[in-house]
């Protein structure tokens, strides 16, 4: 038989079933809850455009992506769920603070051109961030990865056309959309976490092959992806240090501002409190309906 | 620019009947839109997640529906009109939805039952033109009814839960047949297809054991340009972007 130890030295896949330390258990299901909270909590600043989309094909596109949004929460919190915690519980866990979801989307949408810039850099972060984790040590959550890394890439181009339709349009569009990206980039580079010198679980999860890449090693390869495209859409990156490094073969960027991220995730952030009430809101009028299908399943009423 | 129906129409009765068809489309197509519009404010809202995706997809499905309606009504206007032009700078009188679908969403139950009652309606309402004579609208009927029959039986299926799930749900839903039923009468008229929808809401609604609420026909239907404020409210937020940025293009 396999030995857990065996099956991470030959980057195989643990499954649900097979045994595994109890700190590599706890550590992915509060990841994975972690990620499907960012999923669902994710939906609330764009899903606040829905309505106000400027045109139907827009519309369309921005209804679909936060219908996709749900859907990774779903699959995300049924891989959880393969690791013997309960939907339920994980979201009771969110909704009390005890866990968190991505600094990223404790930041308000101020503009129509925030739907575009947040397809374009945050589902652009999260697919750096989340392409490595399609080949996670863990089955179920390295598979949800596939497709929803598959979905976040139609997003992040939807959301780089969507911005280029801003920046190539009138002045006033064009300012708009250079906004967007002065509040987004730098809470997009937190993203990538905290810096590796100060990142306390990195080195363990590295080697439970959850993780493949640290920290810094993603938001560099985030920067270089994102500066050229910036430059396709003629918006300057908020950073004066930014500047192409030869012999690196990258582009050095300014420091960013870590006291930030730690108040954010601290729950200090501009929409912290706004985000979790109305997911509470939402959460105490549905009660209602989820006891009336509740018991209309217990009384055997055809579902 | 393509050429309109009136301009092709060998006379002037073509004309007279190009207009009547846009206005009949427009119908369909603002009935669509507006309820798409009243969904999607569930996003981020719903009872639960599974529900969050189901009327994301319904109000998807009815987006598409009216997308192609708006084109088609617009392809018969003189001059033409896109369907932007004809969603987000068409005065709210010209509005042709029903004043069923642009009442505010309310509770779960609300919704549920108006999406019921709009479902079976346009489900009929496809499945007759499904045979038009108008090729181009039966196509996009034959797309649109297998959409709305299962938006129908979603709603079906939460009618039975709510009217017997437990005494709260109940209640809130005969609240809601209340509210909404004279809304839903002020569309029906008593041709095959308004007789047919109505007989399949009486068998769901006798099947969740909740009683058939005594018709009462309220106004203004909608059908003739005659709203309420909700949809002028509806149409200052769905234009918020677009008003701030006139002639722009997205």
């Amino acid at each position: 038989m396999t030995t857990f130890e065996q099956v991470i030295e030959d980057l195989g896949r643990v499954e649900p079933r097979d045994a595994m330390p109890d700190d590599y258990r706890a550590t992915l299901i509060r990841q994975i809850a972690q990620h499907a909270h960012s999923e669902i909590i994710g939906m609330q600043p764009e899903g606040a455009w829905i309505t106000r989309a400027p045109s139907l094909r827009r519309k369309a596109i921005l209804l679909a992506k936060v219908q996709d949004e749900a859907g990774h929460g779903l699959y995300l919190y049924a891989a959880a769920e393969t690791l013997g915690v309960d939907r339920a519980d994980l979201l009771d866990a969110l909704h009390t603070g005890r866990q968190k979801y991505s600094s990223i989307f404790n930041y308000p949408s101020l503009t129509w051109a925030d739907v575009g810039t947040i397809g374009w850099l945050v589902d652009g972060a999260a697919i750096v961030n989340q392409v490595p984790l399609c080949r996670c040590s863990y089955g179920p959550y390295a598979r949800a990865m596939v497709r929803i890394c598959k979905e976040e890439s139609f997003h992040q181009r939807q959301g780089f056309e969507s911005l280029h339709a801003l920046s190539h349009g009138t002045p006033e569009q064009h300012a708009m959309a250079q906004d967007a990206l002065d509040r987004w980039w730098w809470p997009a580079l937190m993203m990538f976490g905290p810096p590796d010198s100060a990142s306390p679980n990195s080195e363990r999860s590295t080697a439970w092959g959850i993780k493949r890449f640290s920290n810094d090693t993603l938001r560099q390869r985030f920067v270089d992806m994102t500066v050229p495209q910036a430059a396709v859409l003629g918006l300057r990156i908020p950073d004066d240090d930014l500047a192409w490094n030869e012999e690196r073969g990258s582009w050095d960027f300014g420091e960013v501002d870590f006291a930030e991220l730690a108040e954010v995730v601290a729950g200090r952030g501009p929409c912290n409190a706004e985000r979790i009430a109305h997911k509470v809101r939402a959460d105490a009028e549905g009660a209602w309906v989820r006891e009336a299908a509740d018991a209309y399943a217990a009384s055997g009423g055809a579902r | 620019m393509p050429s309109t129906r009136c301009e092709d129409g060998p006379d002037a009765g073509t004309a007279g009947a190009a207009a009547s068809d846009r206005i009949y489309l427009l119908g369909l197509a603002d009935d669509a839109l507006i309820a798409s519009h009243r969904l999607s404010e569930w996003v981020a809202r719903a009872p639960d997640l599974e529900e969050d995706i189901a009327l994301a997809n319904i109000a998807l499905d009815l987006l598409g529906q009216a997308r192609m309606l708006l084109g088609y009504a617009g392809e018969l206007t003189d001059p033409v009109l896109t369907e932007d032009d004809l969603a987000y700078l068409r005065p709210a009188d010209e509005f042709r939805n029903a004043v069923l679908v642009e009442r505010p969403n309310g509770d779960f139950a609300v919704t549920i039952v108006r999406l019921l009652l709009l479902a079976a309606y346009q489900y009929e309402l496809y499945a007759g033109l499904r045979t038009a004579a108008d090729a181009r609208l039966a196509a996009i009927a034959a797309k649109s009814v297998k959409e709305v029959a299962y938006h129908r039986d979603h709603a079906r299926l939460w009618t039975l839960r709510l009217g017997s799930g437990t005494a709260e749900s109940r209640r809130r839903m005969e609240t809601a047949l209340a509210a909404e039923w004279p809304w839903f009468c002020a569309l029906l008229g008593d041709d095959r297809a308004d007789r047919s929808c109505r007989h399949w809401v009486a068998e769901v609604l006798g099947t969740a054991t909740l009683e058939l609420p005594e018709d009462r026909v309220a106004t203004p239907s909608g059908r003739d340009g005659v709203h309420t404020p909700d949809l002028d409210a509806i149409l200052a937020e769905m234009r918020e972007v677009t008003a701030a940025h006139p002639g722009a293009t997205w």
